[in-house]
């Protein structure tokens, strides 16, 4: 099979607006008649619901949460970013678009890219008329602030709590067509199987989470919006319940997996601090617009920070990438910490932190401000500090406060401790302009594709994916499929496609449950996550890989034969629920390794130590690795197939933030 | 490594809805870094090595916003420790050798579905009568274009940052629902893209939480004490003014 990526022809700037024009529609009579599945509540799968039943389709939304409001969007914290150019400082579409290339170390495909940040101005007229209660200024205009790999202010936030605000935006759109009967939710529900009927997707197996029990849904189309599969890592910023199992369903059943060792490892998070921990704790990358990432000079510097003195400390962030600063990309912060912790410059109790400091901002940038406005002409430290940490708490107070609770200290007082942790994956299920997959009627949005981001994923970028496919971009693209459905009858659950994908999902819980073995599940998916946190991680190199590849395939093998599930199949079992995501987990993270070896390069997150500049930067090879790598599943092996990266409009170049 | 603390845990055991549930005891070392739900992995992971059963909870996000978790310790909902969610609260919190009670969420309208899980659709219903403003995708005009002066916005953000877990149904006596209710209306009754619904929409609501069996407010505040997002009680006092506003224009 061939990968046609269906990129219209044309020029990048009025391709979106041409394809719009031309798409063929449904009209509302059909669309009444043609129904769509949407699994996943988060900004993609809630916004795609509400704004296809706004349109007529019939719609039914699932998600394993109890409530659709509480999927994992809802803990994206520092804000969405749109070329609305507010701040007068030469943002345009084009601007947002080359900074997301170039972000992504040019692994991402163009057309998709550009359209996403044509649509990115739109996503905050949306949400501002959803009530979307984003932060303004004094005389009542939206504010803004800057994230990382860009040298704009172009992020709209609401506190440390923008993916709650627009989730719940998404949500109440959600909840209005519910009430009007045009979705019908599905809470606590995971999709289990897909159905295919002659070659195209055509509905879902849910359990029911509550009663144990197999559903059968029909639907002309199937959008999977379930989020990415950081959890592979068993310790990720993900919340407990994220998981691959819709979209490896989906593999398995024969859409390519896209980049799947794309990851993206978030500089800012709380340090681990024990073996029991179940996750890691973001502090959001807007952090890094006030405050300094700095190391002791000295190895194995031992002194409290607050004794260090200024000439004594290593901002390494700004003294190595000048223009850019603290706020370089992702991967780059979090190579430049391990770095630095690697070569015995880490501090805390596990040695492996850096600083995160806000007193220089807080008295020099905001005690200042707030002294003039009070006419204080000569303020001391103290004045500084206390004026400051006024304007910081408004900023940040709810970071802050969750800082304090996790590790017992005072981060006005002394500085953050923070390292990187697993957050995101750019990886993800293939698909083409359109969002479908190569599995005709099966689409992918949000973190569950792979399109946007290439190789690293600029902050304050996933939300805005995630709306922009929601809102605008799949309520346009699937009419190019539906328009030729309109035919198609709703077709019976009784149908033996649907009898027999029931019975594949039903033998394989039967099989998890009945073997009753030793260990828990937990503890596999413990093991799992250190195999691939150290073999899979920050950096990679091919005989980790190799290792960590038999090393998994042996987990597997003990799972299957050793993994004790308590309880029975008919009942709420939350350890069932576990053991088939981590059963997937398990198949996963064998072809993220195998992504990661055959990509001999290091672009992005993706950080190969026998592919490095001299100084220590990801060094590409775009000769021949200029393609996303779209893997088709072959039962226990995989075949790799190539998706061409054409760079029309952008100079491919080495990335630089010096 | 901090000093392991022994603890005595008398936690709601329940079957599923059909069956009375019982207060089972356990015994579990915890570090004080732990959060509490760290703390009832390690149960669980105990339960599991010895063939029994472990505890159902919700849980999601462990990091205190997607409102999933819902544990009364203690008598209190999340637990001692004001503006804290469960997952946020840490064993440090507790003492070595103390007995600590959990049981579910307590209410009427939120069915025991096993356990410490409960059943809190009814809010979904509630918002789905009401809690939303009109718009479609494609309507909306310029951000901008309607200046919101910021006191106005910080007021309704304050109100938004409801996380929907219910402590303040649990706390309530009435197993009221007017802080969740009132916080809704409250943030979309102040911006100005909410107000031509805002009559229609807090008497849906209302109607809404009345038929899902919550009870009526009779203002002792333990819904606003307990909140772990300090949604404050003036709310209730919006979400009274709104709804006599709309019954006087005879919606």
């Amino acid at each position: 099979m061939t990968l046609e990526s269906k990129i219209p022809a044309g020029d990048i700037a009025t391709k979106w607006t041409q394809y719009k024009s031309t798409v063929p529609l449904v009209n509302p009579a059909n669309k009444r008649q043609l129904e769509i599945i949407v699994v996943g509540t988060g900004l993609a799968g809630a916004s795609a619901a509400a704004t296809l039943a706004e349109m007529g389709y019939k719609v039914k939304a699932f998600c394993f949460q109890d409530s659709p409001r509480r999927a994992h969007s809802i803990a994206a914290q520092g804000g969405i970013n749109a070329a609305k150019n507010y701040q007068n400082d030469g943002d345009s579409v084009y601007r947002l678009f080359y900074d997301t290339i170039k972000g992504g170390d040019y692994r991402s495909r163009e057309a998709n890219v550009h359209r996403l940040a044509e649509c990115s101005t739109s996503i905050i007229d949306q949400c501002v008329a959803q009530g979307v209660p984003f932060a303004r200024e004094y005389g009542g205009t939206l504010s803004n602030r800057s994230f990382g790999g860009t040298q704009v202010q172009r992020t709209f936030y609401a506190a440390g709590q923008t993916g709650q605000q627009l989730l719940l935006g998404a949500y109440s759109g959600l909840e209005r067509q519910v009430g009007l009967g045009n979705v019908k939710m599905y809470a606590r529900h995971e999709m289990v199987e897909v159905v295919k009927i002659d070659g195209k997707a055509r509905g879902i197996i849910a359990r029911n989470l509550v009663t144990g029990k197999l559903e059968r849904h029909f639907g002309h189309a199937v959008l999977l919006c379930t989020g990415g599969y950081g959890n592979v890592f068993y310790l990720s910023t993900n919340a407990m319940g994220s998981n691959v199992t819709a979209a490896w369903k989906a593999h398995k059943a024969g859409a390519y997996f896209g980049n799947p060792c794309f990851t993206q490892i978030h500089p800012t998070c709380i340090p681990v601090s024990g073996h029991y921990q179940s996750k890691l704790t973001l502090m959001s990358e807007s952090l890094r617009n006030d405050g300094r990432i700095w190391v002791p000079k000295k190895q194995n510097d031992d002194r409290h920070p607050n004794d260090i003195p200024e000439e004594e400390r290593d901002y390494y962030l700004e003294r190595r990438y000048p223009a850019f600063g603290n706020l370089v990309p992702r991967d780059i912060a979090s190579r430049a910490a391990k770095e630095r912790c690697d070569a015995s410059y880490g501090v805390g109790q596990s040695k492996m932190a850096v600083y995160l400091d806000f007193k220089y901002n807080m008295m020099q940038k905001y005690g200042r401000t707030e002294a003039s406005k009070l006419n204080i002409a000569n303020p001391d430290d103290e004045t500084l500090i206390r004026l400051g940490k006024e304007v910081v708490k408004e900023k940040y107070g709810n970071l802050f406060d969750m800082y304090k609770q996790i590790t017992d200290e005072d981060p006005y007082e002394v500085p953050m401790r923070i390292y990187p942790a697993v957050h995101y994956t750019m990886g993800g299920l293939w698909v083409d302009y359109d969002l479908m997959t190569n599995v005709p009627g099966m689409y992918a949005l949000g973190e569950a594709n792979f399109s946007d981001h290439g190789a690293n994923r600029l902050g304050a970028s996933a939300l805005m994916q995630g709306l922009a496919d929601g809102y605008f971009v799949i309520p346009i693209t699937i009419g190019n499929y539906l328009s030729k459905e309109i035919h198609t009858k709703p077709i019976s659950t009784d149908h033996e496609a649907f009898v027999a994908a029931e019975k594949a999902a039903s033998e394989r819980i039967d099989k998890l449950m009945s073997i009753q073995g030793t260990r828990s599940v937990e503890s596999y998916h413990r093991e799992l996550g250190l195999i691939m946190w150290n073999k899979c991680g920050m950096a990679r190199n091919e005989k980790g890989l190799k290792e960590a590849i038999a090393e998994i395939q042996a987990l597997r093998a003990d799972f299957y034969k050793n993994v004790r599930i308590p309880g029975s199949v008919n009942e709420f079992n939350p350890e069932l629920d576990k053991a088939g995501r981590v059963a997937d987990f398990l198949e996963l993270g064998e072809l993220m390794c195998v992504d990661a070896l055959q990509r001999n390069e290091s672009c992005g997150g993706h950080f190969r130590e026998e592919y490095q500049t001299e100084e220590g930067e990801a060094l590409r090879d775009d000769e021949n690795y200029m393609y996303v790598s779209a893997w088709e599943n072959k039962g226990d092996t995989w075949e790799l197939h190539k998706d061409e990266l054409k760079y029309e409009n952008i100079k491919i170049q080495q990335r630089s933030y010096k | 490594m901090s000093k392991l603390m022994k603890l005595n845990l008398k936690v709601w055991r329940q079957k599923n809805a059909d069956n009375a549930g019982k207060f089972e005891e356990y015994k579990v070392d915890a570090s004080p870094d732990m959060s509490f739900l760290e703390m009832f992995d390690v149960l669980n992971e105990q339960l599991i090595e010895t063939g029994k059963e472990p505890v159902a909870f919700d849980h999601d996000c462990r990091e205190g916003i997607c409102g999933m978790c819902s544990m009364v310790i203690d008598g209190r909902p999340h637990g001692p420790k004001q503006g804290v969610t469960t997952c946020q609260l840490h064993m440090r919190s507790f003492n070595d050798g103390d007995t600590i009670t959990v049981e579910p969420w307590r209410a009427n309208g939120f069915p025991v579905i096993k356990d410490l899980t409960v059943n809190r659709s009814a809010f979904d219903r509630i918002i789905a009568a009401g809690g939303f403003i009109s718009t479609n995708a494609g309507n909306a005009v310029d951000a901008n274009s309607v200046l919101i002066p910021k006191d106005v916005a910080d007021e309704a953000f304050e109100a938004a940052t409801c996380i929907g877990c219910g402590a303040c149904v649990s706390a309530c006596k009435n197993a009221s629902a007017m802080l969740f209710v009132g916080a809704k209306v409250t943030q979309l009754s102040k911006l100005p893209q909410g107000k031509p619904e805002r009559e229609t929409r807090v008497v849906a609501m209302v109607n809404q939480m009345d038929a899902e069996g919550f009870g009526a407010c009779t203002n002792t505040g333990a819904c606003a004490a307990e909140c772990p997002k300090q949604i404050p009680l003036s709310v209730i006092a919006n979400l009274n003014r709104e709804y006599i506003g709309a019954k006087m224009n005879g919606k």
